[in-house]
């Protein structure tokens, strides 16, 4: 099982990554009492048939994972949202794309621990495929506000290959201090 | 910390490439892989991740190694996986490897030049493995 929510998310940006997309874009929302995040591609999409498929954790699509019996991320996703006092939604058009969004409440026992947001956001942007991977976060608690939005694109033209550890380092020092205050 | 611009983060990232050319570059020949897939994070493969980004910091190795992230290799049993490809080493994949495996890694098998044998899971060739 995963462990935090963060865990979650990238599961799902993962998916969105592989699905032959050219732009995925996160929204990652958080407040005193709910955390929500969706994830939008442009990638392959699915038919209602295949959405139905893909949340049957025994259904994988066969062409990822030859010998694979069973395709857990959105059946995780389902089941911790609901148990949270949560939810989910899941859109998808053939050849168009997919939005998956999912909320849980924070004040449920039963939710994971969020997890380390900057590095959620630092290795979603390192995801291998799209051409651009666009990151929103907001937050809005008592003590602690952020709102900011970072790309893929404009990260790599500011440090160059991404891949490089040396840039890692510095992308994780960089979304960090975003969540400060001004 | 206070919240950086994308001006001040291109500003650190020149002081650190000047830094870089008074030093060899052998080239970013080194490539540590990190399984990501469901079964990669359901088993920690962000904390060897970031494990790995902290050893190579640490030892100064950031520019000369890229750190890069794959879906699933198929080796769900023995979750995290990281391959390590390294010019003159054979290419390696590595089971289990938890924070700790990461850093020998870094020590050993980068720097050291010695495959940690007890963590192989894909071998090249039996006879170059220690299998005491």
């Amino acid at each position: 099982m995963h462990f935090t929510v963060s865990d979650l998310v990238l599961d799902i940006v993962q998916n969105a990554a592989e699905a032959q997309s050219r732009v995925v874009t996160v929204i990652l929302d958080e407040s005193d009492t709910q955390f929500r995040f969706i994830v939008q591609d442009d990638g392959k999409g699915m038919t209602a048939e295949e959405l139905q498929r893909a949340l049957d954790p025994f259904h994988t699509d066969g062409i990822k994972h030859p010998h694979r019996k069973v395709g857990l991320g959105l059946p995780f996703l389902v089941q911790t949202a609901e148990q949270c006092d949560g939810g989910w939604d899941i859109t998808s058009k053939k050849g168009q794309g997919t939005k998956v969004t999912a909320w849980f409440s924070l004040e449920h026992v039963d939710t994971p621990p969020l997890g380390d947001i900057p590095g959620l956001i630092r290795m979603i942007l390192l995801l291998p495929g799209p051409q651009e991977l666009v990151v929103q976060r907001t937050l809005n608690r008592a003590r602690r506000q952020a709102s900011y939005e970072v790309r893929k694109t404009e990260l790599q033209d500011v440090l160059g290959d991404l891949e490089e550890a040396g840039s890692q380092v510095l992308l994780d020092q960089y979304l960090h201090s975003l969540e400060e205050e001004e | 910390m206070a919240k950086m611009t994308l001006e001040e983060l291109r500003k650190l990232r020149d002081s650190k490439k000047n830094d870089l050319r008074k030093r060899d570059t052998e080239g970013k020949n080194i490539q540590v892989i990190v399984g990501m897939g469901t079964c990669g994070i359901a088993a920690g493969a962000k904390v060897t991740l970031d494990a790995f980004l902290k050893a190579l910091d640490e030892k100064n190795l950031v520019d000369q190694v890229l750190v890069r992230q794959t879906g699933c290799m198929g080796l769900c049993h023995s979750e995290p996986t990281v391959e390590v490809l390294m010019p003159g080493m054979p290419t390696v994949i590595y089971g289990k490897v938890d924070a700790k495996a990461a850093k020998d890694i870094v020590e050993k098998h980068l720097i050291g030049r010695e495959l940690l044998d007890n963590l192989i899971l894909d071998r090249p060739a039996v006879d170059i493995i220690n299998t005491k």
